[in-house]
């Protein structure tokens, strides 16, 4: 056919459109032949076959929902585990009107709006012959004034279910985690086969990490029924698997100690046992009750949770990124040290503020009258500002960066738990990216007393300290035994450095809580081992040049965020802890104390033990 | 086409014929759409457990639906042509209205809620879809050339995806096929179209390998649901034992045991022809297709007497698409296609792809009824 012009050729485009409806009839013709065939199979071939199994047909399948592993802490303590609850339940298919029932129900059960909205929010998205819960925790009277009528709700029945319950409720609430309803998207991703008869799934910390562990597999019962349908014996039936029991490294004793040390301030608070690399308690502070979404929290109660000022839903521990402020000297001196760019006696004078060459700008130390002359070990002991801004600039941010990468700054901890944050370190790379901007000189300065751009994780920072007392061997962080559960071996990493500069260290370290001078020196009353450890101040936000920092003049909310980072004993490290309390103030004050009540109560139980 | 008056003789033989086709109608896919109805009743009466108030409400919806078709017919078809690409632009938008509200919370929906009744936008791309093609290419000449057949393939690409991602496959793939009988109506070569095909079938492992595991692990039940024993393959199972046990006569009317011991769901809506098939067996199953192919083969004149392309190949494409759906149901009924949700033409409880059908109906009694005596 000429194409130039492209004109419709009426007659042509007639022929070739009757020969295309000539050939779908054709089509159709064979298609209907096809659908024939095989209802003669089916109705004539295999008509004895089918008429058989049909009056046999007696058996209905039924799934039985695989029940939940519990959570233990390390002393079998249970964190989370089953109990036994009565839910409504409605098959929409059996009931002849759903509006007009859910009314009645409504009426008689006094159901919320809410808890409606929701069901036909569930509705939409079963099948018609699912059972959906319509509540899912009722209570004895409930169930009692529902069973009294019950015969006339065809379709709706009360199913003993197990649903989940935390005994410890909000002392390990972000680590633990809890399960919900599953939702939209939950269902797009999950097997059907394998979830069919359940309607919770873990949502958050350890619930949702090890999901695939603890929900186990559902089974399924074939049932005989006489024609009413009663059941009558169980023909076959494939038992579900329970989920796998979990054991975690957490000691809930000790956790629910940082938990009431931390009083109404909010914060974080990571303790590692040095050698394993077990969290034993990993807290952020205040908590919340998860024991409401496992059995369907109110949307008014969720949003109470989520707009409340504290943020309780969130987990410090693992996604709060603070700057490190101070406890990062003792990583900088290590620095230094092992740069050969200082020694543990190397003194430099401190008048109170440091100057780049050619810069007018002042950067202010903590003390504004200066610290005099001091040795590294009086800067740890002290936290001498002006010493490290000047070791700072020696090291430069390069040589920075590489060696603190090596603690795990700027990276994830890899801890078995879902959603964690890896705070920021610092680098040209990483601000030309960021803020395409070139790196300044002064940054390095802040960066090396942890201010600035730099920022860690309350984990992050324990992790680094459990490195530093072992000697720079770090251990990727678990909460549970990588035996145990089937997850790659710890990461165990030596980082480059020598002994000596590590007990130099260590040594300062011990001096901030057991010498007068120290920062934390209130923490050395009354304790029978050795803790070495390091404050930090971390500004929440900047005091301008030469104005005086006043912090009774401030709103708590301005105040500086308190940390503390210690291990203990310090002359062979078992326990390691990192402490962050929000506009805390100083770290001596407000968070040594709190790492100091976790690292007594963990030697005392476990001297006990010994 | 020169003197194009009526050639349906016998349309005009009877006064209700006369009378039907002043108001639009063809008489006779108006009789076998009535009988389908009645058919529809009659075993909604048995599957719902001879419950009144259920064939109550089916009735109204089945009143509904053809005074929704009785008002399109009034519509002649440049009109309808005049409007197609308006229609499916706004048909896009209310499916991303709909993909929108669902990522914003209130949870994956196939629906708007408009107070009175729910509305689904894939119901009303399933006709816009091959109407806005059925325009383009009436703009052009036949066969469409590479340009029109891309833009084409294009429109029917964004409704496919836009309700692929809902997730709704089946109704997907449904929209693509009757997207693609306008193509092949508009007579594209039989050379693009098997190339076009092998390169469909050559794309899916290459799609196979980009999948997540639990995607893979939905084809396969998808394809063999006999390894979903207490899912998709126990409708399967127990539908088979429905069909089989009705023999060549059937149970008789009311006489269905499967469906009353309530072992096969779904058995009002999407697995009705299972009873349908134990109740008046392989008899009445031929009746019931035939009866169906009689309505195809009524449209499939009508698309082949139409006056202009566009009305053609529309005429074409609704006509084959309604028999797709009749094929695919039953196909998965009798266990030789892939379960997909797809309700039985007429037959099935629900009101949507009823009012839906009908509206396609109505387009086709437009196209036959409003035609020029000045042609060409």
């Amino acid at each position: 056919m000429p194409r130039r012009f492209a004109l419709k050729d009426i007659y042509s485009e007639n022929r070739l459109f009757l020969s295309r409806i000539v050939i779908i009839f054709i089509v159709i013709l064979l298609l209907v032949s096809a659908l024939i065939a095989r209802l003669i199979y089916l109705q004539i071939t295999g008509h004895e076959y089918y008429a058989s199994q049909a009056h046999n047909n007696r058996i209905k399948i039924s799934s039985l929902p695989p029940t939940r592993g519990i959570i233990y802490d390390r002393y079998g303590k249970i964190l989370a585990d089953n109990i036994p609850s009565y839910s409504l339940e409605l098959t929409p298919e059996l009931i002849p009107d759903i509006t007009e029932t859910l009314t009645r129900l409504k009426h008689l059960l006094n159901l919320s709006e809410e808890t409606l909205t929701q069901f036909k929010k569930q509705l939409t998205r079963h099948r018609s012959f699912d059972s959906i819960p319509l509540l899912l925790k009722m209570n004895d009277t409930t169930v009692a004034r529902f069973a009294v009528v019950q015969h006339q709700f065809p379709g709706v029945d009360i199913h003993a279910r197990l649903i989940r319950h935390y005994p410890y409720g909000k002392i390990a609430a972000h680590l633990v985690g809890y399960v919900g309803r599953i939702n939209e998207t939950e269902l797009k991703t999950l097997s059907t086969t394998r979830y069919k008869g359940t309607h919770s799934i873990g949502k958050t910390g350890i619930e949702k990490t090890y999901e695939g562990q603890l929900h186990g597999k559902p089974g399924h019962a074939e049932v005989e029924t006489n024609a009413q349908l009663r059941p009558i014996r169980v023909i076959k039936s494939a038992a579900p698997i329970p989920g796998e029991n979990l054991h975690l490294t957490l000691d809930i004793e000790l956790q629910n100690i940082a938990y009431q040390a931390f009083k109404n301030h909010n914060g974080a608070a990571v303790a590692i046992e040095v050698a394993t690399g077990d969290v034993l308690s990993m807290l952020s502070h205040p908590g919340f009750d998860p024991n409401p979404f496992s059995s369907g929290i109110s949307t008014k109660a969720y949003k109470a949770l989520q707009e409340s000022d504290r943020k309780p839903l969130f987990d410090r521990a693992l996604r709060g990124q603070y700057p490190p402020g101070s406890t990062l000297k003792p990583f900088m001196g290590l620095a230094g040290l092992q740069y050969a760019l200082t020694q543990i006696n190397t003194p430099l004078f401190c008048p109170g503020y440091y100057q780049l060459p050619n810069v007018s700008h002042r950067y202010r130390d903590w003390k504004t009258w200066g610290h005099g002359f001091v040795t590294l070990n009086d800067a740890i002991v002290q936290s001498c500002d002006v010493y490290f801004y000047d070791l700072a600039r020696t090291l430069g941010i390069d040589r920075i960066h590489h060696f603190l990468s090596q603690f795990g700054f700027g990276q994830k901890t890899g801890i078995d738990l879902i959603g964690e944050k890896s705070g920021i370190l610092p680098s040209r790379n990483w601000k030309r990216q960021h803020k395409n901007l070139p790196w300044y000189p002064g940054e390095t300065l802040i960066t090396g007393i942890g201010q600035g751009f730099m920022q860690t994780t309350p984990l992050q920072l324990a992790v680094a300290t459990a490195t530093l007392a072992n000697q720079g061997i770090s251990i990727r962080p678990h909460l549970i035994k990588p035996a145990k559960a089937s997850q790659p071996k710890p990461i165990t990493e030596k980082v480059n450095i020598d002994p000596a500069y590590v007990s130099d260290i260590i040594n300062s370290m011990i001096n901030v809580v057991h010498t007068p001078k120290g920062t934390a020196y209130k923490l050395s009353q009354n304790i029978n081992y050795k803790i070495a450890g390091k404050t930090g101040t971390a500004q929440v936000f900047t005091v301008k040049q030469k104005e005086k920092y006043d912090a009774e003049k401030l709103k708590e909310k301005l105040l500086d965020h308190a940390l503390f980072i210690a291990f203990a004993p310090a002359n062979a490290p078992k326990i390691a802890v990192a402490v962050i309390v929000e506009n805390g103030g100083h770290g001596g004050t407000a968070a040594a104390p709190i790492a100091k009540k976790i690292i007594t109560q963990y030697l005392n139980k476990t001297s006990h033990n010994d | 086409m020169i003197n194009e008056t009526r050639p349906e003789h016998f349309q005009n033989n009877s006064v209700i014929g006369r009378f039907l086709s002043r108001i639009h109608l063809d008489s006779l896919l108006l009789a076998g759409l009535i009988l389908l109805s009645l058919l529809s009743c009659l075993i909604l009466y048995s599957t719902s457990g001879q419950h009144l108030e259920t064939l109550l409400r089916q009735t109204t919806r089945i009143a509904i639906a053809f005074f929704i078709m009785l008002f399109i017919a009034q519509i002649p078809p440049n009109q309808i042509k005049r409007y197609a690409v308006n229609l499916y632009i706004i048909g896009i938008l209310l499916l991303l209205a709909v993909l929108i509200i669902g990522e914003m919370g209130k949870g994956a929906q196939r629906w708007l809620d408009l107070g009175l009744f729910r509305f689904q936008p894939s119901e009303m791309i399933k006709i816009t879809t091959p109407a806005a093609i059925a325009w383009y290419f009436s703009e052009h000449a036949l066969p469409p050339r590479w340009k029109e057949l891309f833009i084409a393939l294009v429109l029917i690409a964004i409704p496919t995806f836009l309700i692929a991602k809902q997730p709704d496959l089946g109704t997907a793939l449904l929209i693509a096929s009757s997207g693609a009988a306008v193509f092949f109506f508009a007579g594209i070569s039989w050379r693009i179209m098997l190339s076009s095909l092998g390169g469909l079938i050559a794309l899916t492992p290459v799609l196979w390998h980009f999948m997540h595991d639990y995607q893979r692990a939905r084809v396969i039940t998808f394809l063999n649901p006999e390894s979903d024993p207490i899912g998709r393959g126990y409708h399967i199972i127990q539908s088979k034992i429905a069909i089989g046990s009705g023999g060549l006569y059937g149970k008789g009317w009311l006489e269905s045991t499967q469906a009353k011991l309530e072992f096969l769901p779904e058995r009002s809506t999407d697995f009705i022809f299972a009873v349908f098939a134990e109740e008046f067996g392989l008899l009445g199953c031929v009746s019931l297709l035939f009866l169906y192919l009689l309505i195809t083969l009524r449209s499939l004149y009508i698309a082949v007497n139409a006056q202009d392309t566009f009305c053609r190949l529309l005429a074409g494409s609704l006509s084959f698409t309604f028999f797709v759906y009749v094929f695919v149901n039953i196909g998965m009924v009798i266990g030789i296609l892939p379960v997909v949700g797809v309700p039985l033409p007429l037959i099935s409880y629900g009101g949507t792809s009823m009012v839906t059908l009908l509206i396609g109906f109505g387009i086709l009694m437009s196209i036959h009824t409003h035609k020029n005596l000045l042609s060409h």
